[in-house]
């Protein structure tokens, strides 16, 4: 009963409840169940909200009983990586420096979610600041991949990625500031969106790169990403870089098809550096599927793609460099006194930081100094130009761009936590979407000869939503991943 | 002296001056968030997680201190660009929350302007926006960050819109730079944008200064000059650091780089710390905000709604109300003295008279008390009553000033405070002829010694008569009925 409960999407318990099939609290029991069972192993959550979550259920049950409409994912469990902000409830972003923070407030997008009745089970487990591929530079250690638990889930959206993989909650939500979302998605088989910027409210997203981070849906199936993503995106006044024309939305846009839709192949990413062979047959797999369903597909070039790795590990690490300035002891978390307050900030910062944070604060610091900042921030955002001029070329051309998501499917832990560059290259499909400020998802296409899941990436123009949930949706039907043969397997 | 003439040249070295004024806004909330924008308040009452820069938070543009930028932006001759970006100011200071300032960098909000003081144009190079700090208390012996104890942190102040204005380094005496600040508040104050209190801290001025030998071009090596809480203490300031550099460098020393610190009690510059090569503040534009882009349609109406300016108000009354332009300087360089006298006049007084009556006695007053014109008791109503009971012959002006005093402490209205007090002038001939008489009785030497002395002994024992008139009317005696009473009586009549 409980594995029927949490093996549906939320689209289906949102139904179920609507129609009294299931109580929100059978609902939230079972997937607390399931949370309960195998969190020991994965540590995707950092923090279960059970008792909230028991209570919330009961009130929607209520509220329901009385007749009364609760809302589009009335019902539905959710969970929330550790960088959104909730009311008193303990975020940490995946750092020492703020264990035992409990924020006066919520983020914008986590009070959407609650307005229609979805119910947070927890704060999922993430890279620190969203700094990372693989989960594991998490003050908490690593997320576990549900489908081998030797290796890595993806980062930095981790645990939310694990979470959805492995049936604890139908719904996460996650942040991608260079493919935090989709990287982690792929790895883990399950749909993972990341929206054009100023889509999804940042406000109460605690900021890596403020210029990059989008928050997104994960589900495990488009439709349900859909779902989410409806009911987080729109202005939001409280973010100034919120886009005020109101979405257009996607659900209605998943039976359409892709007849005639305009697919490019990016010829830099299915030729890539290290790219695994089952990927790129993969890759190859899925265009044919998509021109099998009616898809104009060609080859398309984006040259400076190549440049975007360098570019984000400027612009991101400057941003954080200064992001992360403010946790320096002085008005919450960590705080390591020393003899005068400059000796506190440093002691609070050395004490509180992981090794990767405090290499991009470095490098950031570093790439903002005078003397510098031309050669590499300013050079930087010159290539970020580029990158958005070669893909507006594209777009001339295609309605859609078509990539793997993650040259390789998971790796071992451990593997690359000693070689950066490594790690790094496993966002070199991801990264030039969040320089350009467009949305991007990965879609479960299929697995590799370990049986780890494939992730295929499709990219849009910004505010081009529609024609991606148009080929994801019609990918996903072509390849007919079988997300549950995990489920109670390798678990 | 003139101000054009007001500049300082010492042994052949002449000062280059330039100042930095930060300005609080008046706006009704933060820079960034909602919390209001208020002076005082219990410690840490106005925040939110925006202005406490929690993590997760994010700005929003207070369009009010844009409109307040473009406003000074009018009235101090400078551009509004099209397009202006905020940015980071990266450096850690425990009561600036984010550990980064928002502020502007080389795209600033308004550029390129200036201002002209009696004749000599000052340049202004930019009025920048940025947000305030927190205020921060040190406890301990020092009073200052090192060596204290422990410091307590009000961030109420975090947040509030800041304007700085720097000026080009056109400044060459103490008198000017004083003159350029006084000016530059009776313009804010005028439009309406800040309080300008230089003593509550909602005006601020930083001095760079520098000295250099006449005729020389280049600039000297230059020291900022910090914590000058008047305008007076600005000019003790600058005017001792130029003579301090100049003794520094004729003595054969040099001028080192630094920021300054000047103290009001010794009345000297002590060395804070040194600034050998700038802080990197390693701006980048700020992520989180948009760039400000002012439509053609408001910058037309914000233009629109300029108010009158200081120099243009100066001029007007000097025309309409005949006064002079010293008196016009001092209505109009004291906030809000102008818009009282304006008041008043408009209440039906006659504006010399009120023109004296303001800048003398009562802003004698109002110095005592620190009190701004719209907070006296004495309204401008209640002055306009005043001198009209002067003009009718109620009060003698010795009265009138009594008068003034009893509303200036009771805010009563000046018609209950000469019905309570009997303070209303006697003018009545029979009245006051008796009172003459009974005198000119008591004492018949002196009226012997009037009668057959010179002018001059004359004059001294009318003044005595007078005197003991006053005296005995308790001031109220009508001083022209009087004085013509008394001498129609020694004459004979
Ligand atoms: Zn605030």
């Amino acid at each position: 009963m409980t594995d029927a409960i949490t093996s549906k999407t939320a689209a289906e318990l949102a139904g179920d409840f609507r129609d009294g099939t299931l109580s929100a609290s059978e609902i939230v029991d079972a997937h607390l169940d399931r949370i309960e069972a195998l969190n020991p192993e994965l540590n995707a959550f950092l923090y279960i909200d059970a008792d909230r979550a028991r209570r919330r259920a009961a009130d929607l049950d209520a509220v329901r009983a009385a007749g009364n409409e609760a809302g589009a994912l009335a019902g539905v469990p959710i969970g929330l990586k550790d960088l959104l902000c909730t009311e008193g409830i303990p975020t940490t972003a995946g750092s020492k420096i703020l264990k035992g923070w409990r924020p006066p407030y919520d983020a914008t997008v986590v009070s959407r979610l609650e307005a229609q009745g979805a119910i947070s089970l927890g704060k999922l487990n993430m890279d620190e600041f969203a700094m990372g591929s693989s989960n594991e530079n998490s003050a908490y250690g690593s997320v576990k991949n549900p489908w081998d638990t030797s290796k890595v889930p993806g980062g930095s959206s981790g645990g939310s990625a694990a979470a959805v993989a492995a049936g604890m909650v139908p719904l996460a939500l996650g942040s991608d500031t260079g493919g935090s979302i989709r990287q982690p998605a792929a790895l883990c088989g399950v749909v993972g969106v990341k929206p054009t910027y100023g889509r999804v409210s940042r406000y109460g997203v605690i900021a890596f790169a403020s210029s990059l981070d989008q928050i997104g849906p994960f589900g495990r199936t488009v439709a349900d990403a859909a779902f989410m993503l409806e009911a987080i995106w729109g202005y939001d006044h409280f973010d100034s870089t919120s886009i005020e024309e109101p979405p257009t939305p996607v659900g209605s846009v998943l039976d359409d098809g892709v007849q005639g839709l305009r697919v490019g192949v990016i010829s830099e990413l299915a030729n890539t550096e290290g790219l695994q062979p089952e990927v790129a047959a993969a890759l190859q797999r899925s265009a044919g599927q998509l021109a099998a369903a009616g898809a104009i597909v060609d080859e398309v070039s984006v040259p400076s793609i190549e440049y975007g790795l360098s570019a984000y590990y400027l612009i991101a690490p400057a941003e954080a460099s200064s992001n992360l300035a403010r946790y320096d002891g002085i008005r919450y978390g960590l705080r390591v006194e020393g003899p005068d307050t400059a000796a506190t900030n440093r002691l609070t910062r050395a004490a509180g930081f992981g090794d990767e944070v405090k290499r991009r604060i470095m490098l950031g610091t570093y790439a903002l100094s005078a003397g510098y900042y031309d050669a590499f921030y300013g050079k930087a955002q010159q290539v970020r130009t580029l990158i958005i001029d070669d893909f507006a070329r594209a777009y001339e051309r295609f309605d859609v761009l078509l990539s793997p998501t993650s040259p390789t499917t998971a790796f071992g832990l451990g593997d690359k936590v000693d070689d950066p560059l490594a790690m790094y290259l496993s966002d070199v499909c991801t990264i030039a979407t969040n320089l350009a400020g467009a949305p991007a998802m990965s879609v479960p296409v299929g697995k590799d000869a370990h049986g780890l899941p494939i992730g295929m990436q499709i990219l849009a123009p910004a505010l081009g939503e529609r024609p991606m949930f148009q080929a994801g949706a019609a990918l996903e039907a072509a390849a007919s991943f079988n997300a549950a043969e995990k489920t109670g397997g390798a678990l | 002296m003139t101000i054009a003439e007001a500049t300082t040249v010492i042994d052949g070295w002449e000062p280059v001056i330039g100042l930095e004024v930060h300005v609080e806004l008046k706006t009704a909330t933060k820079m960034f968030c909602g919390c209001r924008n208020e002076f005082g308040g219990a410690p840490n009452t106005h925040i939110c997680p925006v202005c406490l820069g929690l993590p997760g938070s994010l700005p929003v543009l207070n369009r009010q201190a844009v409109e307040f930028a473009m406003r000074v932006g009018y009235a101090l001759n400078l551009n509004i660009p099209e397009r202006s970006v905020f940015h980071r100011k990266n450096y850690f200071y425990p009561d600036m929350p984010k550990d980064f300032q928002t502020s502007q960098y080389d795209e600033p909000i308004t550029e390129d302007g200036w201002i002209d003081i009696e004749g000599v144009r000052i340049g202004i190079e930019r009025a920048h926006l940025e947000e305030d700090t927190g205020k921060s208390t040190h406890v301990g012996t020092s009073g200052r960050i090192h060596g204290a104890e422990y410091s307590l942190i009000d961030y109420n102040r975090a947040g509030v819109p800041l304007l700085e204005i720097v000026s080009r380094p056109d400044i060459r005496s103490a008198a000017q730079a004083r003159a350029y600040v006084a000016e530059l508040r009776a313009v804010l104050f005028a439009i309406g944008v800040s309080d300008v209190k230089m003593e509550e801290g909602s005006m601020r001025v930083d001095a760079n200064i520098s000295v250099r030998p006449v005729g020389r071009e280049r600039f000297g090596t230059r020291a900022e000059i910090k914590n000058m809480n008047s305008l007076r203490s600005l000019e003790r300031a600058v005017d001792y650091e130029i003579r301090r550099q100049i003794t520094e460098l004729e003595s054969g020393g040099t001028i080192v780089q630094e920021t300054r610190h000047w103290n009001e009690d010794d009345g000297r510059t002590h060395s804070m710390r040194s600034k050998e090569g700038a802080d990197d503040y390693r701006y980048f534009p700020e992520p989180d905000l948009v760039p400000v882009a002012p439509s053609l349609s408001w910058r037309e109406e914000v233009a629109a709604q300029m108010p009158e300016l200081p120099a243009q108000r100066r001029a007007r009354l000097v025309e309409r109300w005949g006064i002079s332009a010293d008196d016009a300087d001092v209505l109009v360089a004291v906030a809000g003295l102008a818009d009282y006298a304006e008041s008043a006049v408009d209440a039906g007084a006659d504006p010399v008279e009120v023109t004296k009556w303001v800048t003398g006695d009562l802003l004698g007053r109002a110095n005592e008390s620190g009190l701004s014109p719209a907070e006296w008791k004495v309204t401008p109503h209640y002055l306009t009553e005043t001198l009209a009971l002067v003009a009718d012959g109620t009060l003698s002006r010795n009265l009138a000033k009594t008068v003034l005093d009893k509303v200036w402490e009771s805010g009563d209205a000046p018609s209950v405070v000469v019905d309570r007090e009997g303070m209303a002038q006697v003018s009545d001939s029979d009245e006051l002829g008796g009172l003459v008489d009974a005198l000119l009785a008591e004492h018949p030497d002196d009226v012997v010694r009037y009668r057959e002395g010179d002018e001059k002994s004359q004059k001294k024992l009318l003044g005595f008569f007078m005197g003991q008139l006053m005296k005995q009317t308790r001031g109220q005696g009508n001083p022209g009925v009087l004085n013509q009473l008394l001498r129609d009586k020694l004459n004979g009549a």
